[in-house]
């Protein structure tokens, strides 16, 4: 019961929310979905923005990797669906090359 | 963190795109591929975010350029491809991505396949590797549906007369030129296999368009031998727009 | 807030009518949605509704059809906060799908196809206020906005109206659904701006 509607987006285009959480760039970072094991760069996960929140799903199995919703002042951040992601902290989050 | 760019300059690209030139004082710069979010504020205090691809090359002007098309049903594209004047101002976020970025110190062959609007980020790479100089050979294939809508289109011709690095080759989804050789279609396999870097190249791949574009073309790359990691992807979501 | 864009108002309405409070108006009827579409064929289509491991009703597509539909009109209001009024359905009234099930679980948890869910109290589901509708605008409900059928519970925010609508567990002790657990509000209410959890 899958869909082909090719209704969503990917990382990178929650990367303006998430990268200012994380404090530099998301999209590079590899990661890994805690419920089938797939490792892929944040970019490649599929975003469905266009509801109350975020929510980035594995590109594999589609179960959420995380989910983000902005509550008032407060951003609140779900990230079950991760088991890691590996970040890189060496670039400012403002690069210029 | 959301900066204020003043229009400085516009032009269409197309009948439905535009491409917008803004000041922005504080711009940090940025690396070719990466995007801004662009927010738009009512009076009574309404406001909407989108994302677009920034299609100028790094530069050490304060100087950004968005190439945006217009959707039929878009609620912020109409706007800022009708509307927008010079001297107004925009709030910009960014610049944003880390990933799908072409950086001026890579030297490696790259493959750039876009579908439609997914041209901008391209452009900037291709404009950046152009101003850049260095090494790295381009290929670009891009899909439109017929010969008006091609973004940069003299600047695309000016690069396919020149010795130069980029070699651009189009395909056309609903009308072609007059003789053209490849009747009217979708990109399939056969055309991916021959017009890219063959993967034993060790091309890096930029795929950028809408969605169900970004799926079929990766997937042939794939295909081909490019194994995963040498293939970056934006998708723009099922109408081309991001967000 | 920074700076106003100089005439840009948006996709939205000007209008006289009264909306519940934050809430804009729009004539569009915008998808949203937390994943991929499912796409359910009729023959494998069930509704049920179920208390702990028990199944107390369930339906096939052709046994949920052959109950007594109701034709209605509702407010849309969107968390998200675009409203669409006078939308026009066609369903079968929850208190119909009820009308043989003895419980006495205060609590409704709604399950989708896919992984979505939503609850609510189970009195907010009776009594006239929702349907499972499968009709919008005189035409089959399409997939993208919860066809085959989905939950309609208008007088709450459009995130309780489930699509793709699978069954309903009844429960002793309310538990959060998919936006719920993420700091939404529990109950919902568009006309007190029950948005998020905490909201009065």
């Amino acid at each position: 019961m899958s869909s082909t509607a090719y209704d969503y987006v990917d990382g990178n285009a929650a990367a303006g929310e998430l990268s200012r959480i994380f404090a530099t760039d998301v999209t590079a970072a590899e990661g890994q979905c805690a419920h089938c094991g797939a490792i892929k760069r944040f970019a490649e996960a599929h975003l469905y923005m266009q509801g109350p929140g975020i929510v980035a799903r594995c590109a594999v199995c589609e179960n959420v990797l995380l989910r983000l919703a902005k509550v008032r002042q407060r951003v609140s951040l779900d990230m079950r669906g991760i088991t890691y992601l590996k970040l890189d902290t060496s670039q400012s989050l403002e690069s210029s090359g | 963190m959301w900066r204020v760019g003043t229009v400085v300059a516009f032009h269409d690209e197309t009948a439905t795109a535009r491409t917008i030139t803004l000041e922005v004082p504080d711009w940090p710069g940025h690396i070719a591929g990466q995007h801004v979010d662009v927010r738009l504020t009512a009076s009574d205090g309404y406001s909407a975010v989108r994302s677009y691809s920034i299609a100028s090359a790094p530069n050490s002007e304060r100087r950004v350029e968005l190439t945006v098309e217009r959707l039929p049903n878009g609620e912020v594209s109409p706007y800022l491809t009708q509307e927008v004047a010079v001297s107004d101002r925009l709030e910009l976020r960014g610049p944003i991505g880390g990933w799908f970025v072409w950086r001026t110190q890579q030297t490696e062959p790259i493959q750039l396949v876009a579908g439609g609007s997914g041209i901008v980020p391209l452009m900037a790479m291709i404009r950046s590797r152009i101003s850049a100089g260095g090494t790295a050979p381009l290929r670009l294939l891009y899909s439109v549906r017929e010969p008006g809508a091609i973004f940069y289109r003299a600047e695309l011709q000016a690069l396919s007369n020149k010795d130069n690095p980029v070699t651009v080759t189009y395909a056309y989804t609903r009308a072609t030129p007059k003789d053209w050789p490849r009747p009217p279609g979708r990109i399939d396999a056969a055309l991916i296999a021959n017009a890219t870097w063959p993967s034993n190249v060790g091309p890096t791949c930029y795929v950028c368009g809408p969605t169900s574009f970004v799926e079929t073309a990766a997937g042939f790359l794939a295909g081909l031998g490019n194994s995963p990691d040498k293939i970056r992807t934006e998708r723009f979501g099922p109408t081309g727009d991001r967000k | 807030m920074g700076i106003t864009s100089r005439g840009f108002s948006g996709r939205r309405s000007a209008t006289d009518v009264k909306l519940p409070p934050g809430q804009y108006l729009t004539t569009d009827f915008p998808v949203l949605s937390a994943g991929p579409t499912p796409h359910v064929p009729l023959d494998r289509w069930e509704f049920t509704i179920n208390e702990g491991t028990d199944v107390l009703r369930r339906w096939d597509w052709k046994s949920f059809r052959d109950l007594p539909t109701e034709k209605f009109t509702a407010d849309l209001h969107c968390v998200t906060r675009w409203s669409k009024l006078g939308t026009s359905w066609e369903g079968v009234s929850l208190d119909t799908m009820f009308a043989d099930v003895k419980t006495d679980a205060p609590y409704a948890l709604v399950h989708s196809y896919g992984d979505y869910t939503t609850n609510l109290p189970l009195d907010d589901l009776m009594n006239k206020q929702a349907w499972i509708a499968f009709r919008f605008d005189d035409e089959d409900l399409p997939p993208e906005h919860g066809g085959p059928a989905r939950l309609l519970v208008p007088h709450l925010y459009l995130w309780k109206s489930a699509k793709w609508v699978r069954g309903i567990t009844l429960m002793h002790e309310d538990e959060p659904g998919f936006w719920e657990s993420l700091g939404y509000h529990n109950y919902g209410d568009p006309w007190r701006e029950q948005r998020y959890s905490g909201d009065e």
